[in-house]
């Protein structure tokens, strides 16, 4: 029975035997399923791609400038037209995914890896400590990001690395509070129980105890954190903090063209703002997919 | 928190002003005579001291006093607050009324979906999307938020109307979510299906019992996105040029211009306490059972 099972189910998606999957499989079996989970993964596998093949295959290089040929509408020879200094911008719109396609992610990383630590902390040992860290993860958590990240880029310099520190500082509070709840509910149950008879140590029973039993809400917030972590870094680059020139960063490339927009140039900022648009909601229906399948 | 990451990690501020190549002299004198040469608590404590009599500093950048800025720009932000707020609020509890009434019918679906779309984009990609339809393409609206000097009430009204839209469209996202949520739990309620099976109008039993049930939790939610709304106006201001607090504190960043910051940021903390702070006050008038409980 066992071995006929997977393909059964994988054949026979409605098959009675779906409760014999091990809840993974079930996570899985549901994911690949639902249409905004595919639709999301679609467009955003198609941005990596982009990000980390694009520079092969796109017709012109984004960085050359041809002045002569200077904000020249789309056409056959520039499909998006050409920006102020005759770049291509449907290259620079697909090389364009690298930079956020880097910082976003590692950002959010930080948040979930910094944010589960404290949440777990806190869930666990639960009154003064969490009583102390909860006020002040709130507090943070009232400043909006492009406030602190102002006055972390003043005070530290601008750079990649400060907008992924900012970023993932600035998620981790919100982070480590779905884990501590997730945390209170696990640390009532008997296994935590049965690890505190055997003397196993508070970061054993925390981190080998707790952590598996809460990974799926981890997973659900750092999806979510992912889309708002583009967000940010896309407002960002379009301040000016964070990546810098001549990167073709979409964020970058719009508040470089944007100001000339009242002269009808409309092609050196759409495309740009579609790409951003595309990868922020493909990310978020990945989002609302990997919720649904394990609130299922 | 402000002052000490305003004043203390930019190292020498006189440096900052007078660039890499002024004489290390000229520093020192420039430094002396701001008074950041003084040891740190005395800096913060004649900071706040003046503050709350009214001085909010001086400008490094334009060698004159912060306040008149600070309140100027506080005004223009808050017209453009005002702006989207008077529509956003309404339409977005409209919408998840709309939406809740026809549960899982296609209006709903498209209520929702569109709602969370135009959310989780950045407010400057539907800004510049905004600008090319309505200023660029149709010519109906004008691109920058700079009225003539001057201008009456209808006319600024008019230039406010393309930057409060990518707010607008932000914020409406998340009332309409909540104002669903809360109606369709209202709907789902005891007290609903007995007003209904009393005999009463539908019409009456939506007014009088379901409503107001409902739009308890939504008055939380618009409070709490005034923080929020400060972060989406930097952003804006910028994009429209507008003299507002947000492109105040984003200039103040970037030409380390730090009692203007300072006070910019502690301006908009304040802000953002009264809000709260009214938002409170609005939820106990209108739910009767806190109300009660104070009295006891």
């Amino acid at each position: 029975m066992s071995a006929t099972d997977t393909p059964a189910s994988l054949t026979a998606p409605a098959s009675p035997d779906a409760a014999q999957r091990s809840p993974w499989g079930e996570v899985l079996h549901s994911l690949l399923r639902s249409g905004t989970f595919l639709t999301g993964l679609f467009i955003l596998l198609f941005w990596v791609v982009c990000a980390l093949f694009g520079q092969y295959f796109v017709p012109y290089d984004p960085l050359a400038s041809d002045i002569i040929n200077a904000l020249s509408p789309p056409a056959a020879d520039h499909w998006f037209g050409t920006d102020q200094l005759g770049r291509d911008v449907f290259s620079r719109v697909i090389v364009g995914s690298r930079d956020i396609l880097t910082v976003a992610p590692l950002a959010t990383i930080l948040a979930t890896i910094a944010g589960t630590a404290l949440g777990l902390v806190i869930g666990y040992f639960r009154g003064i400590v969490d009583d102390i860290v909860s006020r002040v993860l709130e507090a943070f958590m009232a400043i909006p990001v492009v406030i602190i990240a102002l006055l972390a880029i003043v005070a530290l310099g601008t750079s990649k690395v400060t907008v992924i520190v900012v970023i993932g500082l600035s998620f981790a509070p919100i982070i480590a509070r779905t884990v501590r709840s997730a945390v209170l509910a696990e640390r009532e149950l008997d296994y935590v129980a049965a690890a505190k008879l055997r003397h196993e140590g508070a970061l054993h029973t925390m981190f080998v105890e707790i952590l598996p039993n809460v990974i799926p809400p981890i997973l659900v917030e750092t999806t979510v954190r992912l889309g708002y972590a583009i967000f940010a870094v896309a407002t960002l680059s379009f301040m000016g903090f964070g990546i810098q020139p001549p990167s073709p960063d979409w964020g970058l490339s719009i508040s470089s063209n944007y100001g000339m927009i009242g002269g009808g140039f409309w092609w050196t900022v759409l495309f740009d703002a579609l790409a951003i648009a595309s990868l922020v909601i493909g990310v978020n229906l990945v989002a609302d997919g990997v919720h649904g399948a394990f609130n299922d | 928190m402000v002052f000490l990451g305003g004043q203390v990690l930019p190292g020498n501020v006189g440096r900052a002003i007078l660039g890499p190549f002024a004489d290390q002299r000229a520093v020192d004198a420039l430094n002396h005579s701001l008074g950041v040469d003084r040891p740190l608590l005395v800096q913060y404590g004649s900071w706040i001291w003046n503050f709350l009599h009214g001085d909010m500093g001086t400008s490094y950048v334009f060698r004159a006093p912060v306040a008149p800025f600070v309140i100027d720009a506080l005004g223009n932000s808050m017209k453009l607050a005002l702006v989207a707020f008077v529509l956003v609020v309404p339409i977005g509890i409209l919408g998840g009324v709309i939406a809740a009434l026809n549960f899982n019918r296609p209006l709903d679906r498209i209520i929702s979906l569109g709602g969370l779309s135009v959310t989780v984009l950045p407010e400057f990609v539907t800004g510049i999307i905004l600008i090319l339809i309505f200023g660029v393409w149709l010519r109906w609206l004008p691109i920058a938020a700079a009225w003539p000097k001057g201008a009456g009430f209808f006319t600024q009204l008019y230039y406010l109307i393309l930057p409060s839209l990518p707010l607008f469209l932000v914020l409406f996202g998340y009332i309409a979510r909540m104002a669903r949520s809360g109606m369709i739990e209202a709907l789902d309620s005891d007290y609903t299906r007995t007003a209904v099976l009393k005999g009463l109008p539908w019409r009456t039993v939506i007014w009088r019992h379901v409503l107001r049930n409902a739009l308890l939790p939504t008055i939380t939610v618009i409070a709490t996105q005034t923080g929020y709304l400060i972060g989406g106006l930097v952003v804006i201001e910028t994009l429209f040029r507008y003299q507002g607090i947000g492109s105040l504190i984003f200039t103040a960043a970037r030409g380390k211009d730090f009692p203007m910051l300072e006070a910019g940021i502690l301006t908009i903390g304040i802000v953002y306490a009264v809000a709260t702070l009214v938002a409170d006050f609005l939820y106990s008038v209108l739910n009767p059972r806190i109300r009660l409980g104070a009295e006891q």
